[in-house]
C-alpha cells in the first residue's frame, strides 16, 4: 500500500507507486518519474483516438457506478457548438473511502495529467477539480501542483507546446456529502445549493452552466496516463476474474483489521485475501463477522460472502453487493450490527439534501426506529416497517442517497436479523445511544 | 401548435395525442386523469422533488415522475396501478409524519392538496405513532404572508416563484434532511408586489394570508369568476364570498392575460365591494331634498327628462363601468349633441411580474378604459365639466364627482346620477339611481390589449340597487326605443349589433377567458 508501509507482494502497484515519495509531488520530480509523457503523446493524437484507446482499455468509473469511461467520453457532442467542461469529482466523501485523498496528496500531477488528457479528448475548454471541503492538505498540494503545471507550460494557452489552450481550476466544496453526486456537484460549482438534478438532461447534453460536461472520479482520471503510456492491451490484461473489469483498483480498507490503509490490487482480487493477507487479518483473538466492500452505500456481506467475494464489478454483484468506490469496511465479532446500521442511517439522514420526500423523511424515520430498537423499546413489527420504508426509499428519488440508506438497512436485516431480534426480545442489553446526534 | 409533431399514448386506457415534449402529467389532464402532485405547477419551472406523481410506464422497470417524464409514442401509462398507488401512499405517509394534522384550525382545510390526496390515496392510520413531531414556530414573512413550517411539505413552489417568476430570490430551502425549512433572507420581507401569489401556490396551509386568516372555511365560500378592476391589465380573478360578503380575491388562470397570478394590489382590492353606506333606493329631488321613490316612478321620470329635451347632453362615466352600461348610456343620449367622457387615475410606473411577459400592475388604475374608448368616450374630464353648463341633460355613472361643485352641476337643466354611494355634489342631481357594483352584476370589460372579458355577479346588490345596464335598458323601453333587458347577455348582444368593434362577439363565444376585439373583426 505504499505509504506508510512498503507495498505487499500481492499488490499491483501502479497508481500508488509513488505514495510516500514526496519528490513526486513537484513538477520536476513528476517529470523525472515519466510524468507528462502521456499528455504530450495524447496532444499529438486526434481526440477521438484518445477516446478509442480508453474505450478499448476497459477502464470503468472508479467513483462507484462503474460506467465505461471511454463510452462516457464518447457521449460528448462531436460537433462543438458550445463550450465543453470536464469535472473531476474529488469530493471523496463516501464513508469508508480514502483513496482519492492519497492520490491527490502524493501524486497531484498524475491527476492533473489525467484531467488534461480527458479534457483534450472531450474537447473541453475548462476542467473543474471539485475537492471536498475537509481535504485541506490535498487542496494545498493540488493547488501548488496546478500552479506548477501552469508555470511549466503544461496548462495555459499553449499546453505543452501543442498550441492548444487547456485551463484547469480547483473548486473547493463546503463539506456536503451530496455534492459528490455528479449533478449536485455541478450545481455546487455553479454556486447553487448542492441539490441533485433530475435527469434527463444528462450531463453530456447539459451539465455545468448548461453546457456539455463529462464528470469523472479522481482514480479514473489518474489511471488514464498509464493507459496512454502502456497501451490499452496492457490495461485490459490486468484482470483476474471477469474481462469486463480490467486494470487495478485502490481499496481503502478500514475497520477491525491489523493494517488499515490503501491497497492497490488487480481487478478480481479475492476480498478474503485482501483482508487476511494484505491487511494482516483481524485484530488479535477476533474473527471476521461482516464486510462492506465498496463504501457505506453498498450492501453488507457476511463472513462467508466476504471470503468468497472477488473484487471486481461482476464479482461483487454476484455476492449481492457492489464494488462501489472501493471503501472496504471490516467488522469483527465484537461489532454490534444494529448499532452500525443506525450509525450509517444517521449519516444519510444528516446528509439528505431534503429535496425528495422519501429521502428527507424516510432517512430520519429509519434512524428513529433503529434508535428505539437499540434502546430496547423496539417491537417485532418495527423490522417489517424498516423493510417497508426501505422498499419505498428505493428507486423512487432523484439520486441514490435514499437507496443507499435503504441498502444498508435491507442488507443488514437480511444477514443479521437475529441481532435486531435480540434487542427486541430483550435478550440483549439496551445500548447507550446519544439520541438525535447527527 | 399545428406544425408540432403529435405523440399518441394511452393513459389509464384513454388514448390521447399531445405535442411532442409534453410531460405525462399534462397529457394525463387531457385524458381526464389527474395525477396527484405537489411540487409541479404549470406556472413554475419543474422541480421533480415531491415524488408524488410517480406513475407506471409499461416496459420501464422503475416508477417515473409524471411531471418530468416526456410522452413517447405508444407509451402505456398506468396512474392507478398497484405499485404507483403504493408509492404515492408511502409519499403521503412520509409527508404526514411531521405534519401537525391541525386541519380543524387551518385556513387551507377544504382546499388542501395534502388533505385531498390523503383522503384519496393515503393510509387511514400512521405508523409514526411513537415519535415526537418536529416543531417550529410560525414565522411572519412580512406583507400578507405567514409561514407555518410545521405544515410545510417543502414542495419549493414558493421558492421557485420568488426566484424564477418574481425574480426576487429571497426564499430558499434552509438546512438539510428532515430539518429543512423554507428560509427567508434575514433582511427581506415578502413585500414584492407579486409575492402574495406564494399563498395561492402553497398546496398546503404552510403559507397563509394574514388578511384571510380565520375569516372563513373553504367550504363556506362561493366562488365567482370575475375580472380585477385594479388596473387596465384585466387579470382574471375569482371573488370568494361568504354570506354575500367578498372575503378574498384569488387569481383565476388565464394563459392570455395573467397566467396563474395576480398582484397584491389587486388581491386586496375588494373592501369597496362590501361598503355599507350604499344608496339603496331611487331618489328624486323634491324642492331642496332628495326623496326616496320606487323604480317605476324613477324610470318614467328619467324617460320624461330625456324625451322632453334636446340640445346638448353630457355622459360622465366611470372607466370601471361595464361596456353594456357605457353602450346604453351612449344610446340614451343619441338624440343630443353629446359629450361622452371619463377620467382615470394614473400613477407613475408599472410593476411587472418579470417571469410573465406582458403582465404588470399597470399605471392606468381602471379596468375598462379600452372599452370606454372603443365606445366613443374620451379621457377628458375637463371637457365634460365645461359642457355641463347649459346642457339639457347630464348623466353621471359611478363617477364620484370629486372636483365638481353642486352649483356647477346644477348649471345643467337636469342631472341623473347613477351611483353606488352618494357624494355630496350628487345631492344636487334631479334623480339619483342606485346601481350595483362590479361584484353585484354581470358585465364585460375590455383590457388594455383589447380583450373583452366577462365578469359574473358574486353577491346581491343592496336594497333596490340594480345593474346600470338594466336601468338604462328600462329607460330606453319607457322611451319606446327597446325592450326590457333580462340579462347582461342581451345588453351585450345589442352592443355587438351596433358597435363595429364588438361585432361577432357574444357571451357564449367570449367564454370565461374572453377574446380580443380585433379577433372578432377578422
Amino acid at each position: 500500500m505504499g505509504y506508510p508501509h512498503k507495498p505487499h507482494d500481492k499488490e499491483t502497484v501502479i497508481l500508488s507507486e509513488y505514495f510516500g515519495d514526496a519528490e513526486a509531488r513537484s513538477y520536476a520530480g513528476w517529470v523525472k518519474r515519466g510524468g507528462y509523457k502521456a499528455l504530450k503523446a495524447s496532444l499529438e493524437m486526434q481526440p477521438a483516438e484518445v477516446i478509442e484507446i480508453v474505450k478499448s482499455s476497459g477502464l470503468r468509473g472508479r467513483g462507484g457506478a462503474g460506467f465505461p469511461t471511454g463510452v462516457k467520453w464518447s457521449f460528448m457532442p462531436k460537433e462543438k457548438s458550445k463550450p465543453h467542461y470536464l469535472c473531476c469529482n474529488a469530493d471523496e466523501a463516501e464513508p469508508g473511502t480514502f483513496k482519492d485523498r492519497e492520490i491527490m496528496r502524493w501524486t497531484p500531477h498524475a491527476l492533473i495529467e489525467g484531467c488534461a488528457i480527458a479534457q483534450y479528448a472531450i474537447q473541453a475548454e475548462i476542467t473543474y477539480i471539485y475537492i471536498r471541503g475537509e481535504f485541506t492538505e490535498p487542496l494545498r498540494i493540488m493547488q501548488a501542483a496546478l500552479d506548477d503545471a501552469y508555470g511549466n507550460g503544461v496548462l495555459g494557452d499553449d499546453a505543452m507546446g501543442s498550441g492548444r489552450r487547456l485551463d484547469m481550476y480547483i473548486h473547493r466544496g463546503a463539506g456536503a456529502y451530496i455534492c459528490g453526486e455528479e449533478t449536485a456537484l455541478m450545481n455546487s460549482i455553479e454556486g447553487q445549493r448542492g441539490n441533485p438534478r433530475i435527469r434527463p438532461p444528462f450531463p453530456a447534453a447539459s451539465g455545468v452552466f448548461g453546457m456539455p460536461t463529462t464528470i469523472n472520479n479522481v482514480e479514473t482520471l489518474a489511471a488514464v496516463p498509464h493507459i496512454i503510456n502502456r497501451g490499452p492491451e496492457w490495461y485490459k490484461g490486468l484482470s483476474l476474474n471477469n474481462e469486463k473489469s480490467s486494470g487495478t483498483k485502490l481499496f481503502s480498507v478500514a475497520g477491525h483489521i491489523q493494517r488499515p490503509g490503501n491497497y492497490e490490487v488487480t481487478m478480481g482480487f479475492p476480498l478474503g485475501e485482501l483482508i487476511n493477507d494484505l491487511c494482516g487479518g483481524m485484530r488479535q483473538g477476533r474473527t471476521l463477522k461482516a464486510c462492506i466492500p465498496g463504501g457505506s452505500s453498498v450492501p453488507i456481506l457476511n463472513r462467508e460472502e466476504t471470503e468468497s467475494c472477488l473484487l471486481d464489478y461482476e464479482g461483487c454483484v454476484e455476492m449481492g453487493t457492489m464494488l462501489g468506490s472501493g471503501g472496504v469496511i471490516v467488522f469483527d465479532d465484537s461489532a454490534d450490527m444494529v448499532y452500525q446500521t443506525m450509525r450509517l442511517a444517521r449519516f444519510y439522514a444528516h446528509e439528505s439534501c431534503a429535496q425528495c420526500t422519501q429521502c428527507r423523511e424516510g432517512t430520519g424515520w429509519t434512524v428513529r426506529i433503529l434508535e428505539r430498537i437499540l434502546a430496547g423499546q423496539g417491537e417485532q413489527k418495527d423490522l417489517d416497517l424498516l423493510l417497508d420504508l426501505a422498499d419505498q426509499m428505493t428507486g423512487k428519488t432523484i439520486c441514490v442517497l435514499s437507496d443507499s440508506c435503504a441498502a444498508v438497512v435491507i442488507s443488514t436485516i437480511k444477514r443479521f436479523r437475529n441481532e435486531f431480534e435480540a434487542y427486541i426480545a430483550g435478550t440483549r442489553e439496551p445500548a447507550v445511544v446519544a439520541v438525535g446526534v447527527g | 401548435m399545428a406544425d408540432q409533431k403529435l405523440v399518441t399514448l394511452s393513459i389509464e386506457g384513454v388514448e390521447v395525442s399531445v405535442p411532442k415534449g409534453t410531460m405525462i402529467l399534462e397529457a394525463a389532464k387531457q385524458a381526464g386523469v389527474l395525477i396527484p402532485h405537489y411540487c409541479y405547477h404549470p406556472g413554475l419551472p419543474i422541480a421533480g422533488v415531491c415524488r408524488m406523481c410517480l406513475i407506471e410506464i409499461e416496459g420501464t422497470p422503475k416508477l417515473q415522475i409524471g411531471c418530468a417524464t416526456e410522452v413517447a409514442q405508444g407509451q402505456v401509462v398506468k396512474v392507478f396501478g398497484d405499485e404507483a398507488l403504493k408509492a404515492r401512499e408511502s409519499v403521503l405517509e412520509f409527508l404526514l409524519i411531521h405534519h401537525p394534522l391541525d386541519c380543524p384550525i387551518c385556513d387551507q382545510a377544504g382546499e388542501c392538496e395534502l388533505q385531498n390526496y390523503v383522503f384519496q390515496e393515503g393510509r387511514s392510520n400512521t405508523r409514526y405513532a411513537e415519535y415526537a413531531k418536529r416543531f417550529s414556530p410560525v414565522e411572519d414573512f412580512g406583507a400578507d404572508v405567514l409561514y407555518v413550517p410545521n405544515r410545510c411539505i417543502l414542495c419549493t413552489r414558493c421558492v421557485r416563484f420568488m426566484e424564477h417568476v418574481a425574480d426576487e430570490p429571497v426564499l430558499n430551502v434552509s438546512e438539510r434532511g428532515d430539518r429543512a425549512f423554507i428560509g427567508i433572507h434575514p433582511d427581506a420581507t415578502l413585500d414584492h408586489e407579486w409575492a402574495g401569489n406564494v399563498v395561492d401556490l402553497c398546496p398546503v396551509g404552510s403559507l397563509i394570508s394574514k388578511d384571510f386568516l380565520h375569516k372563513a372555511r373553504a367550504w363556506e365560500l362561493d366562488r365567482t369568476p370575475s375580472v380585477c378592476t385594479g388596473c387596465s391589465q384585466g387579470c382574471n380573478i375569482n371573488l370568494d364570498t361568504r354570506s354575500d360578503i367578498v372575503v378574498r380575491i384569488r387569481p383565476r388562470p388565464n394563459p392570455e392575460v395573467n397566467r396563474h397570478f395576480i398582484c397584491d394590489t389587486g388581491r386586496m382590492h375588494y373592501r369597496w365591494m362590501n361598503r355599507g353606506d350604499r344608496i339603496e333606493a331611487p331618489l328624486i329631488l323634491r324642492g331642496e331634498e332628495l326623496q326616496a321613490t320606487d323604480w317605476d316612478h324613477a324610470l318614467s321620470e328619467v324617460a320624461r327628462l330625456v324625451s322632453g329635451s334636446s340640445g346638448r347632453a353630457v355622459v360622465l362615466i366611470s372607466p370601471n363601468a361595464s361596456n353594456e352600461a357605457m353602450f346604453l348610456a351612449k344610446r340614451l343620449v343619441a338624440q343630443f349633441t353629446a359629450t361622452l367622457a371619463f377620467r382615470v387615475e394614473r400613477v407613475d410606473g408599472e410593476i411587472p411580474l418579470s417571469g410573465v411577459p406582458g403582465l404588470a400592475l399597470r399605471a392606468e388604475r381602471a379596468a375598462n378604459v379600452a372599452g370606454a374608448t372603443a365606445l366613443g368616450y374620451r379621457d377628458d374630464f375637463a371637457a365634460a365639466v365645461r359642457a355641463i353648463e347649459g346642457a339639457s341633460l347630464v348623466i353621471v355613472v359611478a363617477d364620484d364627482l370629486e372636483g365638481v361643485s353642486r352649483e356647477a352641476l346644477q348649471k345643467a337643466v337636469n342631472t341623473v346620477y347613477l351611483g353606488t354611494v352618494l357624494p355630496d355634489t350628487a345631492r344636487g342631481a334631479t334623480l339619483v339611481l342606485p346601481v350595483a357594483n362590479t361584484a353585484e352584476e354581470d358585465g364585460t370589460l375590455v383590457n388594455r390589449d383589447g380583450r373583452v372579458q366577462r365578469y359574473l355577479q358574486a353577491k346581491s346588490a343592496p336594497g333596490m340597487a340594480r345593474p346600470a345596464w338594466w336601468i338604462l335598458g328600462e329607460v330606453l323601453k319607457e322611451l319606446g326605443r327597446g325592450e326590457s333587458l333580462f340579462s347582461a347577455d342581451e345588453a351585450f348582444a345589442l352592443m355587438a349589433e351596433a358597435e363595429g368593434q364588438f361585432r361577432g362577439l357574444s357571451y357564449a363565444n367570449l367564454g370565461m377567458h374572453g377574446s380580443t376585439m380585433s379577433e372578432a373583426r377578422v
